[in-house]
């Protein structure tokens, strides 16, 4: 099922704050439909990373390409429509709207009709709203009857924890995607909730056909999804491979739990 | 879902997952949630119902009324009242895109209005000579207003909050000093023109001229205008209503996840500036011809409070509240005109705050009381002591009016005495707060009985326009404290 092509491909990715290097010399492949884990202590560049890839913040230097296509220097909402979506790990909804219509909102650089044909309602924007609703409807329905019935018309802050980070997927999955970048997905969630998404990644490759990076703390989830394992440390990747490989690696264990002295003696 | 694999196989379910019920926490949270979304009662089934109609016959609602109007009322009356309701509707209907929908604080809105009627002026007004029909004009008048929003959109489009109004602010006033400067700017090739009037404006602006067909009575003027408003209205609501306008909301939710949810921010928002400018541009041109000039005093900052109190009262982002909150904003000032009708509403208006703010019933009933005993027994001992304090005028008429003769002190000399208890009445309202719970009680019939007085002596007779105004102030700041959001507005969540 994972295919060999590359699909995300960073090559010696370079970002500071100042005198702070936060990403050093990073250089990762993300194959086609492979699920790939980010893991690292806090502040080792994990969501600084997600930053760079979707255009939030510009590299210092260094090649992001999707597809072979250089995405460095393109706006956000450019790179969103190429094919990369994220979700936040501070959830950053659009509160007051209601459910269906944030998964409505995202789909905005996949439509055409512009602001003049709306305003009369030509029958090409009629038939475009048509389509926004029942796209919206088949993104809110990936997640059983979580999000569907009266909470399409409910307002985002009404909604649990758990369900709004279940709608920042279905936001994410609403710009039809190519790779879905899920920044901490499990964070908050109770075991069922966590078991829950664990099943759910799975799920977004198996049916939605999504390539996926994912920066999680679980160890958990991380070993019950990933095919790979990227661990990063101070912006540097100390390790990467399969799940044991990386937890087990010296380099890892150093990074989470400190030195011991007696050992590096 | 169930856990039949569609995860990978090495993970074992939780203790707790298999075949628990479904409802967990986050389920009773999202339900207690939407209950307390939910309205119930006549309220609950009025707004439902509400909803449900299509907005044609949303917009009739409003209209239909509104196309009675000129039918029972005078021409003054129709003018004083209708013509500028519409304006002030159709002008915050433009702020709306703008502040409601976007959430852009454009202060420099008036600014486009003022474009509007200049650019009018300019073209059917004999300043020029120019004698455009208005079928050609209102277009020009309508591209041209939305090629300056763009203007001035392009440099704040990366500006958010405090920073985009000062800067939009700025715009507002440099567009005050230029209309009235502009009277003597000397252009190359064409030497000195007078572009603006300067302070006196353009006057004589053409009544509107549709193919020949000319708008010369208040009545066409209403008609007109009635027909404007109820064809935006409908515009809006379908923008509101797609693409673009769920857009627009995202970015007045959060600009950042909209840029990541491939929507273009800085795009949008200059699209916003370009609507409200558009739609201020056209009520601009409408404004002109109605008043005849285009004088640069209506197009300040006076104006520009107008427009938002409108928006406040009616709730940002409800294009019904703002049809209702310009009805209110604009005709509750007129009709408080007259003190036969400023009277009652300022009564009961002291009569509804304390009422609501006196707990328990017996602490109320003994302050009103008392308020009442006070007034009667200080009539009493005046008359009796010092007649030049009660042989003022009499308050007026009617039942209450001759109650009030006995109960209210109405000096001779009024004005002197009224300015006095004015300088006391600030102090007093000023130390009240500050004093322990026992005096706050016992001294509140007479501080009621002096803002009473104060009121029938010095304000409600002698200075008519601060009344109405204050009066006006008072209902706005009643309502922000009980719905922050407007009458129509919804209560946006910030943080939960």
């Amino acid at each position: 099922m994972t295919g060999d092509t590359p699909l995300l491909e960073l090559r010696g990715l370079d970002k500071s704050f100042g005198g702070l290097r936060v990403i050093a010399e990073l250089d990762l492949v993300v194959r086609e439909h492979e699920i790939v884990s980010v893991i690292g202590p806090n502040g080792a560049g994990k969501t600084t990373l997600f930053n760079l890839i979707t255009g939030l913040y510009r590299p210092d230097s260094g090649e992001i390409r999707l597809d072979g296509r250089n995405l460095v220097g393109l706006a956000p909402h450019r790179i969103t429509d190429l094919g990369v979506a994220r979700t936040f790990q501070t959830l950053r909804l659009f509160l007051n709207m209601t459910v269906k219509e944030n998964v409505m909102a995202a789909q905005y650089g996949q439509t055409k009709v512009g602001v003049l044909r709306s305003m009369i309602r030509t029958p090409g924007a009629r038939k475009e709203e048509k389509q926004i609703h029942r796209l919206a409807e088949e993104k809110l329905s990936f997640f059983g009857d979580r999000l569907m019935g009266y909470r399409w018309d409910q307002f985002a802050y009404s909604l649990s924890y758990a369900n709004r980070r279940r709608l920042e997927i279905a936001r994410a999955m609403a710009t039809e995607p190519r790779v879905l970048l899920l920044d901490e997905p499990a964070a908050g969630m109770n075991p069922r909730e966590t078991h829950e998404i664990t099943e759910l990644i799975g799920k977004l490759r198996e049916d939605g056909g999504y390539t996926i990076l994912v920066i999680e703390h679980d160890m958990h989830v991380v070993e019950g999804i990933s095919d790979r394992v990227v661990a990063l440390d101070h912006g540097v990747k100390i390790a990467e491979g399969s799940f044991d490989a990386v937890a087990t690696d010296p380099r890892v264990v150093e990074a989470y739990l400190g030195l011991r002295r007696a050992e590096t003696k | 879902m169930a856990a039949d694999g569609t995860g990978p196989e090495h993970l074992s379910a939780p203790a707790d997952a298999p075949d628990s019920p479904r409802i967990g926490v986050d389920e009773w949270v999202a339900s207690v949630e939407g209950k307390r979304e939910r309205y119930t009662g006549v309220r609950g089934a009025v707004l439902r119902e509400w909803d449900r109609l299509p907005m044609a016959v949303r917009v009739l609602v409003f209209a239909l009324p509104a196309a009675l109007f000129p039918l029972v009322t005078t021409e003054g009356n129709l003018f004083r009242y209708g013509l500028f309701t519409l304006v002030y509707a159709l002008l915050a209907l433009g702020l709306n895109i703008v502040v409601g929908f976007a959430g852009l604080l454009d202060l420099g809105y008036i600014a486009f209005f003022g474009c509007g009627a200049y650019m009018y002026a300019i073209l059917a007004s004999p300043q020029f000579g120019n004698h455009w029909q208005a079928e050609a004009a209102i277009p020009v008048v309508v591209v041209f207003t939305a090629l300056v929003g763009l203007l001035i959109g392009l440099p704040s489009r990366r500006l958010f909050g405090d920073y985009l109004a000062i800067m939009t602010l700025f715009f507002g006033q440099a567009f005050v000093v230029f209309v009235n400067n502009a009277n003597r700017i000397s252009f190359p090739f064409v030497g000195h023109a007078d572009l603006t009037g300067g302070s006196n404006g353009i006057a004589n602006i053409d009544s509107f001229n549709f193919f020949g067909y000319v708008f010369y009575s208040t009545k066409q003027q209403y008609y007109f205008l009635l027909v404007a408003v109820a064809l935006v209205l409908i515009l809006l609501a379908f923008i509101n209503d797609s693409r673009t306008g769920r857009a627009w909301r995202a970015l007045r939710e959060d600009p950042l996840a909209a840029e990541a949810m491939s929507i273009p921010v800085n795009r949008l928002k200059l699209l916003a500036f370009v609507f409200g400018a558009a739609t201020a541009g056209f009520t601009g041109a409408i404004y002109g011809t109605i008043a005849t000039a285009a004088l640069p005093g209506d197009y300040d900052v006076g104006l520009l409070i107008t427009i938002y109190a409108i928006m406040i009262l009616g709730g940002f982002g409800s294009m019904m509240g703002i049809v209702v909150g310009a009805v209110i904003v604009s005709s509750v000032p007129e009709l408080l005109r007259s003190s036969v009708n400023a009277r009652p509403l300022f009564y009961g208006a002291i009569l509804l705050a304390i009422l609501v703010k006196l707990r328990p019933w017996r602490r109320l009933a003994a302050e009103l009381a008392g308020l009442v005993a006070f007034g009667f027994a200080l009539h009493a001992i005046a008359s009796a002591a010092y007649p030049r304090l009660v042989d003022g005028n009499a308050i007026g008429s009617g039942a209450f009016a001759r109650g009030l003769n006995h109960w209210m002190l109405i000096p001779r000399d009024v004005v002197k005495i009224a300015d006095v208890a004015y300088i006391v009445l600030v102090a007093a309202i000023v130390i009240y707060p500050q004093l322990s719970r026992l005096w706050q009680a016992i001294l509140l019939p007479p501080l009621l009985y002096l803002v009473m007085f104060v009121w029938e002596n010095l304000l409600l007779v002698h200075i008519g326009g601060a009344t109405r105004l204050i009066l006006l102030g008072a209902l706005l700041v009643a309502l922000m404290n009980i719905r922050p959001q407007g009458l129509f507005g919804k209560a946006y969540v910030e943080i939960v």
